[in-house]
């Protein structure tokens, strides 16, 4: 039986093999590994880009005070991203899950139809949720749409549940029962921090401050995108940085959602908000990389 | 049988269930519409898939397709032969041709004789043309949602696309579509088969099987209900059956093998229905009940393989499930700490659609609307309560049981009977085969729920076009209809739908498509009676029935047409309104004759006034000779201002003494 940090040595080792950098996660809160600029932002354009990451994903509402067993505020995915995406992709990912112990042969595996849509990202694709043993383990998609745009080369995207992955193969009925590493539990690093956050999440963070920094961070984008057009050395535009306060905004959003701070006439107002920023992201970073090919 | 077997297989990535079979008729469409254009005589065709094939097989056809025949025009008779001899332009022909003049023939056209040649074209290999054609059939195969994958503007299909057999006899036919090459190598079950396997026409299915596919669908599913019969035999249980989970499990594998799992009993003190919920939609297993119908702690799972050596696939099964009643017991318990009435409020934060505001609001509109239509106490405290359990954890989690869990949480907390029971049914019916509330609360509850989403969003211009229909507003409508109909409330349209003639509009074509498409009745008759009106819905019923019975007795169908003519002829004149006709101004003869037809007719008027559709248009038949003999004899547009404007007046009141139980000139007459 693997504990849960050998399982993503495993699962790095193995992906890397297949000529993936290996990133670590990135530093600002995402919702889920498809936010961070690794996939976002490399998906587009022409070039092609493999790369696997761990990246903890922060859903405030998802957190129940660390008293249920399957449900998480933060959890780690990990996320690959092969683009474009090989003729082999399906067997690859299946053998990725023989490098983690899984003997498939002693298992039921089904690929069901499940299409992935952001709305906050302008972003969609087809592919499955992968089922073992009747549970989810990966969510696999063919990225058609990123940003509002059709992209050039089709890349696949996977992404593991890494803690009912490993609940899945030590036979654990609640994730905080997993062994993180030999002798520590995964209740020993993270049950603190879950149940913690879920108080913040849910009783004290600040609405007031929340709406303040929303929209110091969304003012903050749209001054570097409303800068980018006439700036002289485009190459060299803080795009990236620009990504960020869209990150922060999707954070926040989703803070001010598990407040109950969002109305229902807002909500939809407030995600074709943030939309707008990662639109217009997206599309100055793929003119940066047009002009990089071009030159 | 003589000719060459024919197989294609399309390899691809795992295709959603549910659009395999659609995509397999679509398949055998096309193949057999390439076939007809090509000239080839009908090949007998059948189609087979799996999640990961679509299979096209043929036998008998030809090597070669049909030779064929061309008629090449030369010069006119007259120019090409003086005196019977060929003259310079016949032979120049010929020479064209290749042939000597004696192979020309004469053929008469419109313009005169013209001197021909038949050219035989020899037919081309089927081979090739099945090499030529299939590229662009197989892309052409229609699926509700496609995707690209080998680079932007590369071919579309519901899935990559990852190889191709295409054999005719013992030859590839060589084309390739989306950068695949068709060969003569299939790919075996992802775990039970080799990933490359040579295959001819004639070994191909037990070459399959070999290989971990069982590529009938049929096979399958009897493995399926022989795996079932068996893990149940003496247990005393049977399965919940479950045709359209059935189906999903058919096509989501390709080689099904049944495990029966367990559950703890003490679930089962929470409701079947979210017991089902869970199994079925959540997790695809089968329920399982006892001899008494009561739903048993064991559930079956349908994998896509051949076995559960070491019982880790049940157990894994039956982990996720502890996992998920876990929730459900959850949600149960936490959900029934706020009564639904309680709930009332927070449903001002639920979006029921942008544009028409939250749910909070949509309820007030709801209870008004079941107190227009007369709604008892207990409707109007279903209308009241029938959405609160949005609010809930269980609806969250498992949405499916909206309405569903408002009527069980409405139970548990003391509702009556008839407010219960109308809040678990007022989504209903779901589609043409769903049942209708059982209770007048439940029907009105949900006309209600229907009549306002069609209301509003007609009102926002959400109205749908062709495929589009994101609010589901045709099912919506169409439950409107059969809950009118089917339960004959005396509740006239026009009153529910707000005055909006888009919306009436709307319903005219769902009540055509309801009569034509799920009753029956030929279009022209419903259209017949929908255009004389369609206020009262069960009337609408009765008058079609009627026109239904007589449509084949002798003269109905020389009396719709006679009424055609009228129509055309009032209408030709500009005539309009009734008045009465006078009777002084009436000749002798064919019209007096009609004229008396008209006023035996006035009795007509007492039978529809009873609705009593088929005697009142029985009346109609002695009336033929009449007509017939009138037009023969008067003229309508007489000179005289007066008598014209007469004949006019007696012929619109003929007419509009049938027309409140149909427009006969819809009537399609042979005629």
């Amino acid at each position: 039986m693997h504990s849960f940090q050998e399982i993503l040595f495993r699962l790095k080792h193995y992906w890397a093999e297949r000529g993936c950098v290996i990133q670590e996660p990135y530093d600002v809160e995402v919702g889920a590994g498809t936010m961070c600029p690794e996939t976002f932002l490399r998906v587009l354009g022409p070039k092609p880009y493999r790369v696997a990451y761990i990246q903890p994903s922060r859903r405030p509402a998802d957190g129940r005070y660390g008293e249920n067993p399957n449900r998480l505020y933060k959890h780690w995915q990990l996320q690959v991203i092969l683009k474009p995406s090989p003729g082999d992709i399906v067997e690859q990912y299946l053998d990725s899950l023989k490098a983690i112990g899984i003997d498939l042969r002693q298992h039921d595996m089904k690929f069901e139809e499940d299409n992935w849509e952001s709305p906050t990202l302008g972003a969609w694709g087809m592919g499955w949720q992968v089922m073992l043993d009747g549970l989810e383990i990966t969510q696999f998609t063919y990225f058609q749409q990123c940003g509002g745009v059709d992209l050039d080369l089709v890349p696949a995207e996977l992404t593991y549940g890494l803690e009912r992955l490993t609940a899945f193969l030590q036979g654990k009925d609640s994730v905080y029962d997993i062994e993180w590493a030999p002798g520590v539990s995964y209740r020993d690093v993270r049950l603190a921090e879950e149940v913690q956050f879920s108080v913040y999440n849910f009783e004290l963070a600040d609405v007031a401050t929340l709406w303040k920094l929303f929209e110091l961070h969304e003012r903050e984008c749209h001054r570097l995108l409303d800068a980018f057009p006439d700036y002289p050395d485009q190459k060299r535009f803080p795009v990236l940085a620009a990504y960020d306060q869209v990150l922060k905004c999707s954070h926040l959003f989703n803070l001010l959602d598990s407040r109950g701070a969002i109305s229902v006439t807002e909500r939809v107002a407030v995600i074709g908000r943030v939309r707008k920023l990662a639109v217009g992201v997206a599309a100055a970073w793929l003119e940066q990389e047009t002009q990089e090919v071009a030159a | 049988m003589s000719g060459l077997p024919f197989l294609l297989e399309i390899g691809t990535e795992e295709i959603p269930d549910w659009m395999i079979p659609p995509a397999l008729k679509d398949l055998q469409r096309l193949f057999q519409e390439l076939l007809d254009s090509q000239g080839f005589s009908p090949a007998d065709l059948w189609v087979d898939g799996t999640p990961r094939r679509l299979v096209l097989r043929a036998t008998g056809l030809p090597a070669r397709q049909p030779d064929s025949e061309e008629l090449l025009t030369g010069p006119p008779k007259v120019a090409a032969f003086k005196d019977g001899q060929p003259t310079p332009a016949a032979l120049g022909f010929a020479r064209k041709m290749g042939v000597e003049v004696g192979a020309l023939e004469l053929q008469s056209t419109p313009r005169g004789e013209y001197v021909c040649y038949r050219k035989k074209v020899a037919g081309r290999a089927t081979r090739d043309l099945l090499a030529a054609g299939l590229p662009e059939l197989i892309l052409k195969i229609y699926f509700p949602k496609t995707m690209y994958w080998s680079g932007k503007g590369g071919p579309r299909f519901i899935r990559p696309i990852r190889w191709i057999v295409a054999l005719l006899g013992d030859e590839v036919a060589p084309f390739e579509v989306a950068g695949v090459q068709a060969g003569r190598a299939t790919s075996g079950h992802r775990l039970l088969g080799a990933p490359v396997i040579p295959v001819t026409t004639a070994g191909y299915e037990e070459k399959l099987r070999q290989n971990g596919v069982l590529l009938a669908a049929r096979e399958r599913q009897e493995k399926i209900e022989r795996e079932v019969a068996s893990l149940l035999a003496g247990t005393g249980l049977r399965l919940k059956t479950d045709p359209g989970l059935m189906e999903t499990l058919v096509y989501i594998t390709e080689y099904p093998t049944a495990v029966l799992g367990s559950f703890d009993p003490g679930y089962l003190e929470l409701p079947e229905e979210v017991l089902v919920t869970v199994m079925r939609h959540h997790q695809k297993y089968f329920s399982v009940v006892d001899s008494a119908g009561r739903i048993a702690p064991h559930f079956v799972a349908v994998m896509n393989t051949d076995a559960d050596p070491a019982g880790l696939v049940r157990q894994g099964n039956e982990r996720v499930l502890r996992a998920r009643f876990n929730d459900a017991r959850f949600f149960w318990v936490v959900d029934q700490r706020k009564p639904l009435e309680a709930r009332l409020e927070d449903l001002a934060h639920v979006t029921y659609q942008a544009k028409l505001g939250s749910y909070r609001e949509k309820t007030d509109r709801i209870v008004d609307l079941v107190r227009q239509l007369g709604g008892s106490p207990q409707a109007v405290r279903a209308a009241t309560l029938c959405k609160c359990d949005l609010t809930t954890e269980m609806v969250k989690e498992f949405p499916e049981l909206q309405g569903v869990m408002g009527g069980l949480y409405a139970r548990a907390q003391g509702e009556p009977e008839e407010v219960w029971r109308a809040i678990c049914e007022h989504y209903q019916p779901v589609s043409m085969e769903d049942a209708i509330p059982s209770t007048l609360a439940g029907r009105l509850v949900s006309l209600a729920d229907k009549l306002d989403a069609l209301r509003g969003c007609f009102a926002q211009g959400l109205i749908p076009s062709g495929s589009r229909d994101p609010f589901a507003l045709r099912r919506a409508a169409q439950g409107v209809v059969r809950i009118l109909l089917e339960e004959e409330l005396p509740v006239p349209l026009p009153a529910l739908l707000g005055g909006d003639a888009q919306l009436a509009e709307f319903f005219r074509d769902r009540l055509e498509y309801y009569f034509r498409e799920v009753r029956g009745y030929p279009y022209d008759e419903v259209r017949a009676v929908l255009v004389a009106g369609y206020s009262d819905l069960a009337d609408v019923e009765r008058r079609l029935e009627a026109i239904h019975a007589v449509r084949h007795t002798p003269d109905f169908e020389a009396v719709a047409a006679s009424f055609k003519r009228i129509k055309n002829i009032l209408r030709q004149a500009g005539f309009e309104g009734r008045g009465e006709v006078d009777e002084t101004l009436l000749e002798a003869g064919a019209e007096w004759g009609l004229y008396a037809m008209l006023t035996a007719f006035r009795m007509a008027r007492r039978l529809l006034a009873r609705r009593d559709y088929v005697d009142a248009l029985e009346c109609m038949a002695p009336l033929r000779p009449h007509v017939d003999k009138f037009f023969d004899e008067v003229l309508v547009n007489a000179p005289d201002a007066r008598i014209r404007q007469n004949r006019l007046t007696l012929l619109g009141n003929l007419l509009s003494e049938f027309s409140a139980i149909a427009d006969f000139s819809e009537i399609v007459t042979t005629q």
